[in-house]
């Protein structure tokens, strides 16, 4: 078994390596992935290995990106898209959600889109406006429109893979501040073997509570679970993984046994993720509830200038908030 | 010169193109027409660029353009009668632009690839598809029903411009794929009107296009409106002129004109082909009618214009060329009508016939590899239907 450790970024860039060898019609395309490896450098080294038209610096549009990568989904490739930045996707909105994500459904099942758009997401690196921004419930309200978010590098590496070779859209969320965190990655176990893309993942078992997060806020969850230890909580653990369609089973089981949950994201909380979750186990739980299911999320207010976004986060102290109110009902 | 001027006006009044990098070589030539709307051809005609164009068809080939022409706009009329008697939902109706599009569309070659607007229902007809088709998605039965890699036509489209870039795209593939370069390889044409001329995704197909040298043709049916504004909203330039700043050449043709249309769209698409890179086409023509069944043209538009357009139909001018040259007689002109007749009536019979789907269809093909969500709200939803059996409401 090949086991490295890697870089969350490096992950993803091995994953796009192996995607790309896998299968001649998979290619990259979007601004500064070629010479440059992408401003995150997700996809250092590839136009030197496949050339320039597995992995193509498109011009400067991302409506552009994306509606000529449907036509190559027409014509027959799986186009992986690069939008450089959460907040840059918006200009893309309308191909997304008008064309790619109906045109399997308008066209009775005749035309697949096999596309993965893969977006650095959420805050915490101190960037610029427009930079830190967590779109996602604007995809997973999408139908048509599949939503997966990585936490881990081995999950980066399977999971990016996973997505290309799925013939659905899908909108690959990568957790930008966690890009240099580092995790052994084993780079040959078969994708078909791995853990299955859209599934939930308990991530750390726990007795008294189910604290539930994905992508970046995966690892402030579990730093406040072992924070909690200290309290005596036993803080059971889910990485989502999968926003849509979302993967509730192992969340229902979990709550029934601990009755209580927090909800965890850095979007904001009017209808975001954690309202769609909270319903649904509300649906499903009722009699298992000890307290309503809590949310601790971003604010709803526009991402704020990068010295204050350290309050708009949702952090470890925050976090133990939550699980402290949901014991205190 | 008042923008929007009716062909024949705009090319006797102005000598000289305004851009000055399209004027020159050929004065007083901004329009490529090969048949006068009096039905006499023009052997050849030159654009400022020294492109010739002109045809070469035989007497069985101009009166199997002239039968294209009628039997589309006998369907199209169809179609406006069932949504009148409210067998469609909406119809948009092609009439006035039958030549852009049996022109354009009858120069495509097979292995060419079209990407449609909803009005395309002329290049659908010469693409081989049934012309049922599209009445599902106006009836509301379907969204749309055939297979664009089949036909080599593309589903139709309903946001405005944005099919322009997935021909883009799929032009790019096919530069990737080797297919350019020789005379069989391959072309893709990308429909679109005036009013998308003003969206972003249009002038970002032109871009890529340009940059990527794509085979590509973008054939722009200039109708004069997007719905009820005039084409003076779009642009404060001649549409087709507009190339020359992303970099590629431009032309405009009679978009009534089915000889000229058919000569410059060939040889935009034999240009591709050959890996010459885009070319836009601004076919000037007039939509006859409304924007679709809901719109009512009285309201934006005066009864002289569309009269003076009347006067270049674009049937009229072949049937008349037809005729003048013995090409075809009364019975061959009878005969046509008849067909017509005949295909509109079993056009008319295919769509009352047409049933409506069922409920749990709706949950059909959200996904290629499906979801477990949809898969719950399917069962919930047809145990909920169940739940009405043997109900007296």
């Amino acid at each position: 078994m090949a086991t490295e450790t890697l870089t969350l970024g490096k992950a993803i860039n091995r994953g796009l390596r192996r995607a790309l060898e896998h299968d001649p019609k998979v290619v990259i395309m979007g601004e500064d992935v070629g010479k440059l490896g992408g401003v995150f450098r997700i996809t250092d080294g590839l136009q030197k290995d496949f050339g320039e038209n597995r992995v193509i610096d498109t011009p400067l549009a991302e409506s552009g990106i994306i509606g000529t990568a449907v036509g190559l989904s027409i014509r027959g490739y799986r186009p992986i898209c690069e939008i450089q930045f959460d907040g840059f996707v918006y200009p893309a909105y309308d191909q997304i959600v008008s064309q790619v994500a109906k045109m399997h459904y308008r066209s009775q099942g005749k035309v697949k889109v096999p596309m993965v758009i893969r977006i650095p997401f959420g805050g915490g690196i101190g960037a610029v406006e427009h930079h830190s921004e967590s779109p996602e419930a604007y995809f997973a309200h999408t139908a048509g429109l599949k939503v997966v978010a990585c936490s881990s590098p081995q999950d980066a590496y399977t999971m990016i893979q996973q997505a290309v070779a799925s013939d659905d859209p899908i909108v690959f969320l990568e957790p930008k501040r966690r890009y240099h965190e580092k995790g052994q990655v084993d780079l040959d176990a078969p994708i078909g073997d791995a853990y299955p893309l859209h599934s939930a993942r308990v991530v750390r078992p726990g007795r008294d509570a189910t604290l539930l997060a994905y992508g970046p806020m995966v690892r402030t969850a579990m730093e406040a679970a072992t924070a909690a230890e200290e309290d005596g909580r036993d803080l059971e653990v889910i990485d989502l993984r999968t926003l849509s369609p979302l993967d509730l089973g192992p969340v229902y089981e979990s709550v029934r046994r601990t009755g209580r949950c927090v909800v965890v994201h850095e979007a904001p909380g009017n209808l975001g993720l954690g309202a769609e979750v909270a319903a649904r186990i509300t649906e499903e739980c009722f009699y298992s509830l000890e307290a309503p299911v809590l949310r601790v999320t971003g604010f709803d207010t526009p991402y704020p200038a990068a010295r204050l976004e350290e309050d708009y986060l949702p952090n470890l102290d925050r976090v133990l908030d939550g699980v402290d109110r949901t014991f205190g009902w | 010169m008042a923008k929007g001027d009716p062909a024949g006006t705009a090319r006797g009044r102005r000598a000289t193109p305004r851009s000055a990098r399209s004027g020159g070589k050929s004065p007083g030539t901004d329009l490529v027409q090969l048949l006068t709307p009096e039905g006499d051809r023009i052997d050849k005609v030159t654009w400022s660029d020294g492109t010739e164009y002109r045809v070469d068809f035989t007497d069985e080939e101009y009166r199997g353009l002239y039968r294209d022409l009628v039997l589309v706009r006998r369907l199209d009329a169809e179609a406006t009668a069932l949504q009148r008697q409210g067998e469609l939902g909406i119809w948009a109706s092609l009439l006035g632009q039958e030549a852009a599009q049996v022109g354009s569309g009858r120069a495509l070659r097979p292995q060419d690839m079209a990407f449609p607007t909803y009005r395309e229902h002329g290049v659908l007809y010469c693409r081989g598809i049934d012309p049922i088709m599209p009445l599902g998605l106006f009836r509301g039965v379907d969204l749309g029903g055939w297979d664009p890699n089949e036909f080599k036509f593309n589903m139709y489209t309903i946001v405005i411009g944005a099919q322009t870039l997935h021909a883009t795209g799929y032009a790019m593939g096919v530069n990737m794929d080797g297919r350019t370069g020789t005379d069989d390889g391959e072309a893709v044409i990308a429909y679109f009107g005036d009013g998308a001329s003003a969206q972003g995704d249009v002038n970002e197909a032109f871009i890529w296009s340009a940059v990527f040298n794509s085979p590509i043709v973008f054939f722009c049916q200039n109708n004069q409106y997007a719905i009820s504004e005039p084409l003076e909203r779009q642009t404060r330039i001649p549409l087709y002129q507009r190339a020359a700043g992303f970099g590629f050449p431009g032309v405009r043709v009679d978009g009534n004109d089915v000889l000229a249309t058919y000569a410059v769209t060939r040889a935009a698409l034999d240009n591709a082909r050959h890996g010459q890179g885009p070319t836009l086409i601004e076919a000037y023509t007039y939509r006859m009618g409304a924007h679709t069944t809901t719109d009512d043209p009285t309201r934006y538009r005066i009864a002289s214009e569309v009269e003076a357009w009347q006067a270049k139909d674009p049937i009229a001018r072949v049937r008349a060329f037809l005729t003048k040259q013995g090409i075809a007689d009364d019975a061959f002109l009878a005969e046509v009508e008849e067909q017509a007749k005949q295909e509109a009536l079993r056009l008319r019979e295919r769509v009352l016939e047409m049933p409506d789907p069922e409920p749990l269809t709706l949950f059909d093909n959200v996904f290629p590899n499906g979801s477990p969500e949809v898969d719950a709200q399917r069962e919930a939803t047809a145990r909920y239907l169940d739940s009405f059996e043997g109900s007296v409401h």
